[in-house]
C-alpha cells in the first residue's frame, strides 16, 4: 500500500532554500550513475570553458624553446609547474588543452545554435506556409541529407580559407536539415489539433499562433536533436581541425593539437594523448546526455 | 512501382543538379582561381591565355553552361598542381579506396552482426549490457582519435604494424579498425534493436515449439527476418558514412585513395581536383542511395504492388 501511495504524484510545499529549486536537480535525482558521471564531467568542462583564463596556469601561446617537449608529471625530465608537459615549442599543454576546449566548445555551441535557428525557422515556415515553399524547403532537406556533409565542409573551407568565421559558418550549416525536418513534421501534426483551431477561432493571428501555440510544443524534440547535433559538431570540428582545415595555428583547438602533435608521436606521445582524452571526455559526456534525453523524451511523447 | 522508381530517379536528378550548381558557384565565388595558383612572374598575355583555357572569361551564364557541358563530355580540366587530367588522377585513386571499403565492410559485418544478436539474446545479462556499453563508446569516439591511438600503440610502442600506404596485408589492419569503429557501433545497435523486435514474435515461439534447436531458431527465423530492417537502415546511411570516414582515415594513413586526394586538394587549393572529387563522391553516394531505395521498394510488396 505504501508503495502505491509513494508513487503517486504529490504536491509538496517546498521551502525556499530547498535543493529542488536548483535547476536540473530533478534530472539529477532521476539519473543513474552513468548519467551522473556524465553530468559532473560536463559541468567541469563547462566551468573550464567559462573560467579558462583563471584556471589555465600559463598563456596557451607562450613559447619557451628552452623547455620544449618536456613530459608530464611523474616522468623523467618533468619540469615543475607543467603538469601535462610541454609541446614542440615549449608551450604548456594543460593551458593549451583548456583554451582548446574553450574554443571547441564555443565553436560547437555557435554552430549548433545557428543550425537550430536556420533549420527551425525554415521548418516552421515550411509547415505553416505550405505550398511551393514547403516543397522547396523539403527538397533542399532531401538534397542535404543525400550529400555527405564532409564534402560540403571540405569545399567551403578550401574556397573561403580556414578562419574562425568560416568555421562557424561550416558548423552552422551542419544539421539544419534535421531540425527543419523535425519542426516541419511537428508543425504539420499540431496544426490539425483542436487547440490550434480554437486559437484561430478566438481570433489569433498566424504569427501569434506560430510563436505562442506551436513553437512551445516543438521545443522538446528540438532540445534532443540539438544535444545530439552538438556532439556531432564537436566531432566534426575536431576532425576538420585535425586535418589542418580548421582554425589555423597558433590558436589551439583540441583537434588541431592532436593533428599537429601527431608528428611527435614516437618521442612525445603526451602532446597527443592529453587533448585526445579531453575530446573523449567531451564527446562522451554530451553523447550520454543526448542519448538519455532522447530515450526519456520518447517516453513522454508516447504517453502524451 | 514504376511511379515510385520514377519519383526516386527524379529526386536523384534534383539532388545531382543541386550539388553541381553548388560546386560551380562555390568555386567561382572565391574569385579567379588562376591568380591564386599561378603566383608571381606571369605575363599578362599568358594570364589571359590561361583564363581562356580554363573557361573563366565570359558571363556567369556561359561559364555555367560550359561547366555543365564539360560534365557531360568528360572534360574536367587539368589539375593545377600536377598538370594532368583530373579524371586520370582520380581514377588511380578509386581502387585503393574500394579495397579499404571492402575490408572495412567485411570486418564491420563480421563483428557487429554476432555482437548485435548476442546483445539482444542476452539482453538482461551482463554480456548484453557490456556489448551495448562498448557499442556506445564506439559511437562517441571520433575516428581520428582511434586512429591516432592505434598508431601510438601498435606502430610506435609495439612496433608491430606499418603506418603509411597500402602495400601489404598488414597495412590494412589499422585503417580498417579505425574506420570500422563507428560503423560497428551503429550496426551493433541496429542489429540488437531489430533482433529484439523479432524475438518477441509468435513465430519464434512456434519455431521453438516445433523442437528446433535454439541456434536455428535465432539464426534462421530470427536473423533472417531482422535482416530486412537492418539492411534498410544501413543501406540508406552507409554511403554517406563511408564518404565521411574515408576522408579522415585515408589522410591519416596516407592511403592513396579518394579521401586522401580530397583533403590534399582542399589544403593545396587544387580546385579542379577538389571539384571533380567532390562531384564524383557525391554522385556515387546519391546513386547508391537511389539504388538502395529502389531495391528496398522492390523487396517490399506494399510498395511494389501499389498503384500510382
Amino acid at each position: 500500500m505504501s508503495d502505491l501511495t509513494s508513487s503517486l504524484p504529490q504536491t509538496v510545499r517546498r521551502p525556499i532554500l530547498s535543493p529542488h529549486r536548483i535547476p536540473g536537480y530533478a534530472l539529477w535525482c532521476k539519473a543513474d550513475w552513468v548519467l551522473r558521471i556524465a553530468l559532473i564531467v560536463g559541468l567541469i568542462l563547462v566551468l573550464l570553458t567559462i573560467a579558462a583564463p583563471l584556471i589555465a596556469p600559463f598563456d596557451p601561446n607562450h613559447q619557451s624553446l628552452i623547455s620544449r617537449l618536456r613530459p608530464p608529471l611523474g616522468f623523467e625530465r618533468y619540469k615543475a609547474g607543467f603538469f601535462l608537459g610541454t609541446d614542440e615549442l615549449g608551450r604548456d599543454i594543460l593551458s593549451r588543452c583548456i583554451y582548446g576546449l574553450r574554443l571547441t566548445f564555443t565553436l560547437a555551441l555557435a554552430g549548433a545554435v545557428i543550425g537550430l535557428l536556420i533549420g527551425g525557422t525554415l521548418g516552421l515556415l515550411a509547415g505553416l506556409v505550405g505550398g511551393v515553399f514547403e516543397d522547396f524547403v523539403m527538397g533542399a532537406v532531401d538534397a542535404q541529407i543525400a550529400i555527405p556533409f564532409t564534402l560540403i565542409a571540405l569545399l567551403i573551407l578550401a574556397i573561403f580559407g580556414s578562419s574562425l568565421e568560416v568555421m562557424v559558418l561550416v558548423l552552422g550549416v551542419y544539421g539544419w536539415e534535421q531540425h527543419a525536418r523535425i519542426v516541419r513534421g511537428e508543425v504539420r501534426k499540431l496544426t490539425g489539433m483542436p487547440f490550434i483551431e480554437a486559437a484561430r477561432a478566438a481570433g489569433a493571428g498566424p504569427l501569434r499562433i506560430a510563436l505562442r501555440h506551436i513553437l512551445p510544443n516543438v521545443v522538446s524534440p528540438l532540445v534532443v536533436q540539438f544535444t545530439l547535433n552538438f556532439s556531432n559538431i564537436v566531432i566534426l570540428e575536431s576532425t576538420l581541425s585535425f586535418l589542418g582545415l580548421g582554425v589555423q595555428p597558433p590558436t589551439a583547438t583540441l583537434g588541431s593539437m592532436v593533428g599537429v602533435g601527431r608528428d611527435y608521436l614516437p618521442t612525445a606521445p603526451w602532446i597527443v594523448v592529453a587533448p585526445a582524452m579531453m575530446i573523449l571526455l567531451l564527446t562522451f559526456a554530451v553523447q550520454i546526455l543526448g542519448d538519455w534525453l532522447r530515450d526519456h523524451a520518447d517516453v513522454r511523447l508516447r504517453s502524451r | 512501382m514504376l511511379t515510385y522508381v520514377l519519383r526516386t530517379l527524379l529526386k536523384m536528378a534534383v539532388t545531382l543538379f543541386i550539388i553541381i550548381t553548388l560546386v560551380f558557384f562555390a568555386t567561382r565565388l572565391s574569385g579567379n582561381p588562376i591568380d591564386f595558383v599561378i603566383g608571381e612572374g606571369i605575363t599578362q598575355e599568358d594570364r589571359q591565355l590561361l583564363i581562356a583555357y580554363y573557361g573563366l572569361d565570359g558571363s556567369v551564364a556561359t561559364q555555367y553552361w560550359k561547366f555543365i557541358a564539360s560534365i557531360f563530355t568528360g572534360e574536367f580540366g587539368l589539375s593545377f598542381l600536377e598538370r594532368r587530367p583530373v579524371a586520370e588522377i582520380a581514377a588511380e585513386r578509386i581502387w585503393p579506396s574500394l579495397k579499404l571499403l571492402f575490408s572495412t565492410a567485411i570486418f564491420t559485418f563480421a563483428l557487429s552482426i554476432p555482437l548485435g544478436i548476442a546483445a539482444a539474446v542476452y539482453r538482461t545479462r551482463f554480456v548484453g549490457s557490456a556489448i551495448m556499453v562498448i557499442a556506445f563508446m564506439g559511437y562517441a569516439v571520433p575516428p581520428f582519435v582511434i586512429a591516432t591511438l592505434l598508431v601510438l600503440i601498435f606502430a610506435y610502442t609495439l612496433n608491430w604494424l606499418p603506418v603509411v600506404g597500402d602495400g601489404t596485408a598488414l597495412h590494412f589492419i589499422m585503417p580498417t579498425l579505425a574506420m570500422s569503429g563507428m560503423f560497428v557501433a551503429a550496426l551493433t545497435r541496429f542489429t540488437r534493436n531489430a533482433m529484439l523486435d523479432v524475438l518477441g514474435q509468435d513465430y519464434m515461439r512456434t519455431a521453438r515449439a516445433k523442437g528446433l534447436p535454439e541456434r536455428t531458431v535465432i539464426l534462421k527465423h530470427g536473423l533472417r527476418n531482422a535482416s530486412i530492417t537492418i539492411l534498410s537502415v544501413v543501406g540508406l546511411q552507409i554511403a554517406g558514412w563511408i564518404a565521411a570516414g574515408s576522408v579522415v582515415i585515408e589522410s591519416i594513413f596516407s592511403w592513396p585513395g579518394i579521401g586522401d586526394l580530397l583533403v590534399r586538394s582542399a589544403i593545396m587549393r587544387d580546385y579542379p581536383v577538389l571539384q571533380f572529387g567532390v562531384l564524383m563522391v557525391a554522385v556515387a553516394v546519391i546513386c547508391i542511395n537511389a539504388a538502395v531505395d529502389i531495391a528496398y521498394a522492390y523487396a517490399d510488396p506494399r510498395i511494389r504492388l501499389a498503384k500510382g
